[in-house]
């Protein structure tokens, strides 16, 4: 567990957590902290859980039949634990939102896209969501690329605008924690520094884990690390100590390229 | 090591988000419980009906015309029934053999199949493996307008054209055969063969017929030698498919084949399938629950077991193709 | 490169001119094909367009050829239509969302489907012998045009259930994931995404399946249309309160492909004129839908691309 973190709030705090497809266990006994306003990043080897875990914090396993969650998240640590079956996974979702792989904006306009999570939280006031969705495209580094053209399809734009438009729907709601689940891979360099340009920026703002397969992005762009292996987390340490001075074997190989 | 996090104070950022925060208060409040949301769990229970429908409409099928058939039969005997080769209910002294609607019924069905088995699979080869993608998309909407014309059009098509054309072929040709009837039928159903059988076609991976070509076979080697074999249980689905499609069809054969059933398997001679005499019933006067009424229940019941026996074989047969392709 | 042998060389020329051959039976088929086709629609042209009148669209059918017409047939057949469509699309459609979103793999879901998959393959003419023993009388709905709009509309609800469902299948999981993480609902992802993303799809699938319906005949002989009417259903609005009627849903009625059938069924010439003519008409009806659902169909397709 993570000492140096005694002095920064948390936002969350894994405790316990084991997971099921099926019968299948697919984390194994996960504990780990995510401090608050900082990036946490999970990396390591294909299958090793880390969107497995990452897809635990806003419930998306819910959405398909035979998983079952054993353990903790809590939010805000001192609330209830967010796997709870008495808690609405939709809820969870509300409040924490998700930056997928492959950029999915919906075929609907730039303005909807943005919008669509505050119009499903009831949001009627067109002065505040044309307020809000400006801010968001702003904090995503969109807003003058698309100003004049909120009204057109968001399938029009490149790959790299699709992923940050995403994320400005994800930003629009003010979520306490944005998931990102390999934000950078489907996209070309200069997009990809784009985007990990904007994570620093938005890391005082908002909680953030991310997922990577990368190393080096975890290193360049991330708080916190977490090095996970067949559905255990192995090492979790601050970045430069994580990169620096590795603890265990595994992660010392990892880091070498040994394995992965 | 836990700090109070929730004690944060948001109004130290900047007044933008404050504003936006104060907004959202409410987020920092702890999760709600899980919400019954009663109304969706209402939709759902309607759409689960409207699936559930199918259901019942299936056994109200086979209620009525099981439950309609029955009493026939304890007016007349079972082996009569099946044996009898004459099929005359509503004659003053009335026949029950159902043989001569079945001869109808299978002599049109043939006929049928003769057209539209191999030129709907030939096509269907042709559109897989031959044509070029312009072709296809232009061909292939044409063949969904044939398959859209109403079977009654087919029925004048059938009696008013075709027969009058084969009676220059066939000078003794009747004005009503099976042969004019099933001819129209086999045309009718060639699209449909085709669309079944071209799915199966290409459900064949390519790598299949690339392993073919490089071995220098042409493209008709390939289709037959390769292609088609793997294809083999979603073809014969499709066969099968047409087939019980021939079986069920009324209209062409209402129409141009005449309304006179006969013990015989010739085609040049008038026919009426088990479908053309419910026809020629329901045209005319029958009180409910007399015995000749009964009669199209039964002959419905048989139509239905027989159609039944092709389409659980078809469907197998497909489910084996689409299985062997995952 | 040493020179192939001249058996194999034969074999090979054999085996091109097969192909040839194939090509050719199958380029002949095809144009054979659509020349029946063309053949079926030029015939019911030469023979019927000019019986085409006015006239002939309001007028009732009549023991003279030259004064019958086929307005009851085609007022028949909206009316009957309109009940078609109101019963199949809302209950495909939705029987098409639950089984696409909401059906679990168990027992109960299985037995919808092997229903379904059956009903797909039931001849039209016991959809008839069904309604007929069973809304006729055992309901007491009576030989009317209720009974024929139900019958057709359980007789196409396969098709609908089957379309709605294919276009629900087309959209990717992305979308859906991306809503639900937005905090969608189910109902609202369905109600925000799914719908109205399928919605070409699932319309197409609806035209298609009407138009099959408007040219169906022998479930409607079954139940009972009659096959010669000198008058029209009630009017649907009234002149008193509440100004709609319902007398309409009970009236008898015929449809245009009976119309069809029963003059073709008669021996004279002047009888298979107005055939003809009707045919057209019922043509002209079903094609346009047809190539409205292919133009749609195209349409959808070009336009959301995943």
């Amino acid at each position: 567990m993570v000492t140096s973190q005694n002095s920064v709030p948390l936002k969350a705090e894994v405790k316990n957590l084991n997971f099921y497809y099926g019968s299948h266990l697919a984390l194994k006994n996960v504990s780990l902290v995510v401090p608050e306003n900082q990036v946490t990043a999970l990396i390591g080897p294909s299958g090793c859980g880390k969107s497995t875990l990452l897809r635990c914090f806003n419930r998306m396993h819910d959405l398909y039949p035979n998983n079952r969650y054993e353990g903790e998240i809590l939010l805000n640590p001192g609330s209830e634990n967010l796997l709870s079956k008495d808690i609405d996974a939709i809820e969870v979702r509300l409040r924490i939102s998700m930056l997928f792989q492959k950029p999915n904006p919906f075929p609907k306009s730039i303005f909807d896209n943005v919008s669509y999570g505050l119009k499903i939280r009831g949001l009627k006031n067109r002065s505040e969501m044309a307020h809000r969705v400006e801010k968001a495209l702003t904090e995503a580094a969109l807003w003058n690329e698309v100003k004049d053209r909120l009204d057109e399809q968001a399938t029009q734009l490149s790959g790299g605008q699709q992923q940050r438009l995403c994320l400005a729907r994800s930003l629009a709601t003010d979520p306490e924690i944005v998931l990102l689940d390999e934000p950078t891979s489907a996209l070309d360099p200069i997009a990809t520094a784009k985007v990990e340009e904007l994570i620093q920026e938005l890391q005082k703002k908002v909680t953030m884990i991310i997922v990577t397969h990368n190393m080096q992005q975890a290193a360049r762009i991330s708080n916190n690390t977490a090095l996970m292996f067949l559905g255990e987390v192995i090492e979790f340490n601050d970045t430069k100590t994580f990169f620096a001075s590795p603890e265990k074997k595994l992660t010392q190989d990892y880091l070498a390229g040994s394995f992965g | 090591m836990k700090q109070n996090s929730n004690t944060v104070d948001l109004e130290s950022s900047s007044p933008l988000l404050s504003n936006q925060r104060a907004l959202n208060s409410h987020l920092r409040m702890p999760l709600r419980k899980k919400r019954l949301r009663i109304f969706e769990k209402f939709i759902e229970l309607g759409l689960f009906f409207a699936a559930f429908c199918s259901v019942l409409v299936t056994i109200g099928i086979f209620w009525i015309l099981f439950s309609e058939a029955i009493p026939f039969f304890q007016h007349v005997a079972i082996w009569d029934f099946f044996t009898g080769t004459e099929w005359a209910p509503l004659f003053s002294e009335p026949k029950y053999g159902i043989l001569p609607l079945l001869c109808g019924t299978f002599i049109s069905t043939f006929m049928a199949m003769v057209i539209a088995l191999p030129m709907g699979s030939v096509i269907a080869i042709y559109l897989s493996e031959y044509a070029h993608e312009k072709i296809r998309e232009s061909v292939k909407p044409i063949l969904e307008l044939l398959s859209a014309v109403p079977s009654v059009v087919f029925g004048y098509f059938a009696l008013l054209l075709v027969t009058p054309l084969l009676q220059k072929i066939f000078p003794n040709l009747p004005s009503f055969s099976a042969l004019s009837a099933g001819l129209v039928m086999g045309i009718m159903i060639v699209p449909y063969v085709t669309s079944l059988s071209e799915d199966a076609l290409r459900a064949v991976p390519m790598h299949l017929r690339e392993a073919s070509f490089a071995m220098g076979a042409t493209r008709f080697q390939t289709a037959i030698k390769v292609v088609f074999p793997a294809a083999f249980s979603g073809i014969t689905a499709s066969f099968v498919l047409a087939i019980s499609r021939a079986i069920g069809e009324t209209m062409v054969v209402a129409i141009a084949g005449g309304m006179q059933p006969k013990f015989t398997l010739d085609p040049f001679e008038p026919a009426q399938t088990v479908t053309a005499y419910i026809v020629q019933v329901s045209l005319g006067d029958l009180p409910h629950g007399s015995l000749g009424y009964q009669t199209i229940f039964v002959a419905g019941s048989t139509l239905l077991l027989i159609t039944l026996f092709f389409n659980i074989l078809g469907h197998r047969l497909r489910k084996k193709y689409k299985e062997q392709d995952a | 490169m040493t020179s192939l042998p001249t058996l194999l060389r034969l074999r090979i020329k054999k085996e091109r001119r097969k192909n040839k051959i194939f090509l050719w039976t199958a380029r002949v088929s095809l144009v054979f094909t659509l020349l029946v086709l063309l053949a079926l629609v030029t015939d019911l042209f030469i023979r019927g367009a000019d019986r085409i009148s006015l006239d002939f669209l309001l007028s009732f059918p009549s023991r003279f050829a030259d004064k019958a017409g086929i307005v009851s047939a085609w007022v028949g057949t909206l009316c009957v239509m309109i009940v078609t469509a109101f019963v199949s699309v809302p209950l495909g459609v939705c029987a098409g969302i639950y089984l696409e979103e909401y059906a679990k793999k168990n027992k109960i879901t299985s037995i919808i489907e092997v229903a379904i998959a059956n009903l797909a393959g039931v001849p039209s003419i016991i959809y008839g012998l069904m309604a007929l023993g069973l809304f006729v009388y055992k309901f007491e709905l009576g030989q009317s045009v209720q009974t024929a709009g139900l019958t057709l509309a359980l007789l196409i609800l396969p098709i609908i259930i089957v379309a709605t469902r294919e276009a629900l299948r087309s959209i990717p999981l992305s979308v859906r994931e991306a809503a639900a993480a937005c905090g969608a609902t189910k109902l609202q992802v369905i109600r925000h995404h799914l719908l109205p993303y399928s919605t070409g799809g699932i319309l197409t699938g609806i035209i298609i399946a009407l138009s099959r319906a408007i040219g169906e005949t022998a479930p409607l002989v079954t139940i009972g249309a009659l096959t010669y009417i000198a008058f029209l259903p009630h009017s649907p609005l009234s002149t008193e309160a509440p100004f709609v009627s319902a007398e309409w849903l009970k009236d008898p009625f015929t449809v245009l492909p009976i119309q069809v059938f029963n003059w073709v069924s008669r021996p004279q010439e002047e009888f298979h004129r107005n055939a003809a003519a009707a045919a057209l008409i019922l043509m002209v009806l079903t094609f346009s839908m047809n190539i409205f659902a292919i133009v749609l169909r195209a349409r959808v397709r070009r336009k959301i691309k995943w």
